[in-house]
């Protein structure tokens, strides 16, 4: 049963999101992904899938945004001319992006779509530590394999960059 | 054994990295050893890769298989790796950079080596996104505009991959409950030919050609491989887009779907159209690096047009050709980082005369080249004649026709590249010019070596390796 906060939170979520991509401050941006990120979080305990929800909360507003905010203070500032323009020239290119959400959401309350699917429930023994540790662990093992190579982007690209 | 592929490369990583003084320089020649060893236990003790029976293995139960098809990749990803970090080394100046590759390497291989040894859709996605995080690297490595402007392409098209991909899994997930292989595939099977279950396997099927470089999704790949480092150029060309858009693309095709005469019909339409698109393109290109990276979007369409034939000849022809083009175009790659070492640039229009000057490349790229074109007696002309013949055989004379008559477009560029580069007269610029040091000489030798040995073993393998290469599907 779809309720108004969950309307609420999705007006929220789509409101960071396009701010996310929007802002020319990297720092805003990274912060304002934070906010999306636990807004979905958020949303996903409330749509019943806690799993998800922690999945999300640990991946993205914890650990994904700490690289961005690590990367984002070896950068340097810009002037305010530059973010006027920065932010003129993103208006230009996505100032279209907020109207196709709303209007992709319109479409697709209008036809009334709905997934006629009942997921299997999960076995009531499978908590986030027995999926995480004994069912996913493969999955584990290619996120431990993605933040490796995140912080050798962050050395690779920016670190060094910096050094020089 | 089969888990030891999966995590000692990420465990070197780790080991390598912690502060115990000069550890970090040996990066290089460990992963260098590591490929070596892959490519020997896949050779010489295939026993090893049966099962998941080993002491790690069932610590972490990861639930990896092998079959003939992994197999291949799996020597197919120890040789480019192996030429790569050969080239790395010789190309890339700055100690730092050099391990910083290295490390980025080892992870892209961890990432390779899971996508083609599990058997759950969902993980096949995160060991996809392994492999393409560790590439936006590599390719952003050099820093400069256009090394950027190719990450940052590939980047947005791999979002757009990722989410097709996701929404897609979600979709499977509602409906088989699991996103194992054989769940996914029962529960397709199913459902029959539901939207919902068409909408999916579209969604899935777009993101992995997005992946794989296929036309109409092909946008990033031609900025990425030529604005890349010589040896990621070579990583990527060679093996990245071959597991992370083909292979995985064959797996599905294969082990989850099943016998489908649409997605065949589409297969061969996406296909066909990369084989002329890509060809076409590469005839009008004057850089070196770009004009192999269209050659790689026809090639690939090769691969496509045997899967979608469906017929064990089709499929067996596919496998083959994707073994072979992993080969011959890192040896292409291979070339071009020797030329762009030595002459600082990639602008056919300013050389010519370099076969005098540069002689093992100039070999080399004329066998890469002739076996790209589908020449007897060399690797490239049995895959492809397999492909046709499977075409034939299954009354798709037309795409057995514009097959045959693409590779006479492959035969021209690649001939104007050879005449441009390497015959003519030879300009007082490049004068002095010297071939390039051992460390690219001499994995673009064993490139050469294996499309020669390969071709001329054909007959050997045939009945023995090939066909039965098809066999998982039975």
């Amino acid at each position: 049963m779809i309720t108004t906060t969950h309307w609420v939170l999705l007006g929220a979520l789509v409101a960071g999101a396009v701010w996310t991509v929007l802002t020319a401050r990297l720092l805003r941006s990274a912060v304002g992904l934070a906010i999306t990120s636990a807004i979905l979080a958020i949303l996903m305990f409330q749509l019943a899938s806690p799993l998800a929800a922690v999945f999300e909360l640990s991946v993205c507003a914890g650990l994904i945004s700490a690289i961005f905010v690590s990367t984002i203070s070896m950068t340097h500032r810009v002037t305010a001319e530059d973010l006027a323009i920065r932010l003129k020239e993103r208006l230009h290119w996505f100032w279209l992006l907020p109207l196709i959400l709303l209007a992709a959401g319109a479409a697709l309350i209008s036809v009334h779509f709905v997934l006629d699917i009942r997921p299997p429930a999960p076995p009531a023994e499978n908590d986030v530590r027995i999926v995480l540790w004994k069912i996913r662990h493969l999955d584990l093992l290619g996120q431990i394999a993605i933040l490796l190579a995140g912080a050798f982007g962050v050395v690779a690209l920016f670190k060094e960059w910096k050094d020089e | 054994m089969l888990s030891l592929l999966l995590l000692l490369p990420l465990l070197i990583v780790m080991i390598l990295n912690l502060p115990l003084g000069r550890f970090r320089s040996l990066g290089f020649w460990v992963a260098l050893v590591l490929s070596l060893v892959q490519a020997y236990t896949v050779l010489f003790a295939p026993a090893a890769l049966s099962g998941n029976h080993d002491v790690l293995g069932r610590l972490f139960s990861l639930g990896l298989a092998t079959d003939n098809l992994s197999r291949v990749l799996l020597l197919s990803i120890s040789i480019v790796t192996f030429a790569s970090l050969l080239v790395g080394r010789q190309t890339i100046r700055e100690e730092k950079q050099r391990i910083n590759f290295a490390n980025l390497v080892l992870i892209a291989m961890t990432g390779m080596n899971g996508t083609v040894l599990l058997t759950d859709l969902f993980s096949l996605y995160v060991f996809l996104e392994v492999s393409a995080v560790a590439s936006f690297i590599l390719i952003a490595m050099k820093r400069d505009l256009n090394a950027l402007e190719g990450a940052f392409k590939y980047i947005v098209l791999s979002a757009v991959a990722t989410i097709l991909m996701l929404s897609s899994l979600a979709v499977l997930l509602l409906i088989s409950g699991s996103t194992s292989f054989a769940a996914v595939g029962s529960a397709i099977k199913a459902e029959g030919r539901s939207p919902l279950v068409v909408f999916a396997v579209a969604m899935f099927l777009c993101g992995l050609f997005i992946k794989g470089g296929l036309v109409p999704f092909h946008g990033w790949l031609p900025g990425a491989y030529s604005a890349a480092p010589p040896a990621v150029s070579i990583l990527l060309a060679g093996i990245i887009t071959k597991v992370s858009g083909i292979y995985a693309l064959i797996r599905l095709a294969t082990s989850v779907l099943g016998p489908s005469n649409s997605i065949n019909a589409l297969l061969m339409i996406v296909g066909t159209i990369s084989i002329l698109v890509g060809a076409l393109a590469a005839l009008g290109q004057t850089d070196l690096k770009r004009m192999l990276a269209y050659s790689s979007i026809s090639q690939v369409g090769y691969i496509i047009l045997g899967l979608g034939c469906g017929t064990d000849l089709g499929i067996a022809g596919a496998i083959f050709h994707l073994f072979n083009h992993s080969i011959f175009k890192s040896l292409l790659f291979v070339n071009s980082a020797a030329i762009e070492e030595q002459l600082g640039t990639t602008d056919m229009s300013q050389m010519g005369g370099l076969g005098s000057r540069m002689p093992v490349t100039n070999v080399t790229s004329l066998i890469a080249f002739l076996s790209t074109a589908g020449l007897p007696p060399l690797s490239g002309f049995w895959s492809k004649l397999m492909i046709v013949v499977a075409l034939w055989q299954s009354s798709h004379g037309g795409y057995a026709v514009l097959a045959v008559l693409a590779s006479v477009l492959t035969l021209a560029y690649l001939l104007t590249m050879q005449r441009r580069v390497f015959f003519g007269i030879l300009t007082d610029r490049w004068a002095n010019v010297q071939e390039a040091g051992f460390g690219i000489t001499l994995p673009a030798t064993v490139l050469a070596l294996i499309t020669v040995g390969v071709g001329v073993a054909f007959p050997l393998m045939f009945n023995s390796f090939l066909l039965p290469v098809a066999s998982f599907l039975k």
